[in-house]
């Protein structure tokens, strides 16, 4: 194929940008290189097309268009299909949806655990978006919100006192899952701080510490908290079976975090500190203002990854008794009314657990996104 | 002016030596572990004077820098800082470290911060100075560096000797009495070694004591008081420019101007 070049049309320096050939941009070329550029290629394609077309179509079907959303009991909902059983029953769901939520909590007090829940949302927002605008002023109300959380839920000081024990269902998802992202978080930096300072035995501790949790199952930990606690506390004193389990939780997630963001430290060169060290910053603010931002930045998906496992296994807390979504979905299985609509509970918890899950992911890459100043790489 | 320029400043190189000691460092010693890296150093500094290291690799021309702000620590001997004694007291070495700049031969600027922010971190959270304030330094410290259009960039978006310019700048904001540069250019490719020089050698112009590891011979000449040639952790000969490169004294010393010279 070996021709020999034409003379160049333009004079050297003179050659000016032209349009790329056809075949490179467009529709149809990105078609062609991504889904039909070789004979497996194009069988992986035709596969994968054969494939959702058989998922798909069923599944819209069964969800949503045969689906019977309104129901007083299983065979109402199936006496509506055309074929029983042929669609999903949403209406087990509707009836269900506050005990869902609330678990049981009194439904005279529901709207604290609402007003908690707008809270949040006001809460996170600053956290998550800087440039917000009056960020600043937020931080004593973010600060303030655990406690306010705390108050509300619970009650006492002029509010009607609520159990932990009536506390169910996604709400209790949520007050699991808020504590202990928001407070494994700083513990696991302060871990990871101490594990790679120069004070043998802090490091020695916190060595330790992140050893014997991380060596040991979510669930023993949980059943330590629900049954031997008893045992090393005084006589007569009662803590709060959820209380324990919200420590439990944090520290299990901590140790991780510990162990994720000290890869973050170990990425950070040494040149940083010492940047820092000779423009004379302590290291308290060395760490604060130079070594962290980055490490955690490094970190970030080691972190979200953390924080969607301890989010996820917030379900073990079933094991102890506490009524968490899956628990209040097996109960309501339990009703002869809903007997058999495990499907349609496990996928509407599924949902929830994806949306929550997948919302973190994103947020997640948008971080990172968003910190990254074009260095290395 | 160009480092390479032959023709030194008389009248600049007079001007230092009235000065007073600013740097003195008496029968200093350092290890690594058994590895006697620093032997008897003795080394008096006077304010404004500009020194140029040099030596072989691993001759210990970096150590000995970093002991004097304490990014290495010594065991034996005594330095002496502007007046305040390097030991372990954590006051003292905070006190010296704000009041000496150093200049690394990876820039280590920090990147996640914007240029203006590398610059007015330390004024700011060191010095407690009021925020605007320290940006309208900074942006005069990057005009004298001769980059003050890049000041809202991050340092991973800069060339190589913009981000060393940068360095020097994010030292200069602390209104540092001693500058340290260990090795400046050598990561900088040579079309940046000269932008480099030249914000040195205006700095050395206006009067700041300058410690300078370096190889550009050119810059040595043209700007230095003293040249302190070292070998094995040993200060092994020292002299003023010219005298240096002309006239060595010590057989090493010849050994290494010439292998340093012949390319
Ligand atoms: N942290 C350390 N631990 C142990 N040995 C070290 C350490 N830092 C440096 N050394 C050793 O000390 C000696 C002197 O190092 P130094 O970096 O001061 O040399 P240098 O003269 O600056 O060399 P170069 O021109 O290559 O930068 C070298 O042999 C080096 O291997
Ligand atoms: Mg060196």
């Amino acid at each position: 194929m070996a021709e020999s070049a034409p003379p160049s049309r333009y004079a050297p320096g003179t050659h000016p940008d032209l349009p790329p050939p056809v075949r490179t941009t467009g529709p149809i070329a990105w078609a062609h290189q991504n889904l039909f550029s070789s004979p497996l290629n194009i069988f992986l394609t035709l596969a994968g097309l054969w494939l959702l077309y058989s998922i798909i179509p069923p599944l819209v079907e069964w969800a949503f268009i045969k689906s019977v959303w309104s129901a007083a009991s299983r065979a109402e909902c199936w006496d509506r299909m055309e074929v029983a059983e042929e669609a999903a029953c949403w209406a087990f769901i509707n009836r269900r949806f506050e005990f869902f939520v609330y678990g049981f909590y009194p439904e005279a007090e529901r709207w604290r655990v609402n007003l908690c829940f707008v809270m949040m949302i006001l809460a996170i927002f600053p956290v998550l978006y800087d440039r917000m605008p009056g960020r600043r002023h937020w931080f004593w109300y973010v600060a303030a919100f655990p406690f306010l959380a705390g108050w509300l839920l619970v009650g006492g000081f002029g509010l009607a006192p609520v159990g932990t024990d009536d506390f169910g269902g996604f709400m209790l998802t949520l007050v699991i899952g808020v504590t202990g992202i928001s407070f494994s978080l700083p513990i696991g930096i302060a871990l990871a701080l101490g594990r790679t300072s120069d004070l043998p035995v802090l490091r020695m501790l916190c060595v330790l510490f992140i050893e014997f949790i991380r060596g040991v199952p979510l669930i023993a930990l949980l059943f330590v908290a629900s049954t031997m606690l008893n045992y090393f506390l005084p006589p007569g004193t009662t803590f709060d079976l959820l209380m324990r389990v919200l420590i439990m939780v944090t520290l299990f997630s901590s140790a991780y975090i510990a162990e994720v963001v000290r890869g973050g430290l170990q990425g950070i060169p040494k040149g940083q500190v010492e940047a820092a060290d000779s423009l004379g910053l302590s290291y308290w603010k060395a760490q604060r203002l130079i070594i962290l931002p980055q490490a955690l930045k490094i970190s970030i998906p080691g972190i979200v990854n953390t924080f969607i496992g301890l989010y996820k296994d917030t379900t073990l807390v079933l094991i102890i008794g506490l009524l968490d979504p899956l628990g209040i979905g097996r109960s309501s299985l339990a009703d002869s009314a809903w007997a058999g609509l495990a499907r349609e509970m496990y996928l509407f918890i599924a949902v929830f657990f994806f949306l929550c899950c997948f919302g973190m992911s994103r947020y997640s890459l948008y971080l990172e996104r968003k910190l990254d100043t074009g260095y290395g790489r | 002016m160009a480092a390479g320029n032959q023709g030194a400043p008389d009248a600049l190189r007079a001007s230092a030596a009235d000065g007073a000691t600013i740097i003195a460092i008496n029968g200093m010693h350092k290890w690594f572990g058994e590895f006697h890296v620093l032997k008897d150093i003795n080394l008096e500094v006077r304010r404004g004077e500009r020194i140029v290291i040099c030596g072989p690799s691993g001759s210990g021309k970096s150590t000995l820098i970093r002991c004097i702000n304490r990014l290495e620590e010594h065991q034996q001997g005594s330095i002496v800082v502007d007046g305040t004694e390097l030991t372990s007291d954590l006051k003292n070495i905070e006190i010296i470290r704000s009041e000496v700049g150093m200049v690394f031969q990876h820039f280590n600027l920090f990147p996640h911060l914007t240029v203006l922010e590398n610059c007015t971190l330390a004024p700011i959270w060191v010095r407690k100075t009021p925020k605007a304030e320290a940006e309208e330094a900074a942006m005069r410290y990057l005009e004298r560096v001769q980059i003050p259009e890049q000041a809202e960039k991050y340092p991973g978006q800069l060339s190589g000797g913009q981000q060393q310019r940068v360095a020097i700048a994010r030292s200069l904001c602390m209104n540092p009495r001693i500058m340290l540069f260990d090795e400046p250019t050598s990561a900088l490719d040579p079309e940046m070694i000269k932008e480099v020089l030249d914000v040195m050698v205006e700095l050395a112009e206006s009067g700041m004591t300058m410690l300078v590891v370096t190889h550009e011979m050119g810059f040595a000449t043209a700007v230095a008081n003293r040249v302190i040639f070292m070998d094995a952790g040993e200060i092994i000969e020292q002299n003023e420019p010219h005298e240096f490169f002309n006239h060595p004294r010590h057989e090493r010393t010849k050994l290494f101007l010439s292998q340093i010279l012949s390319h």
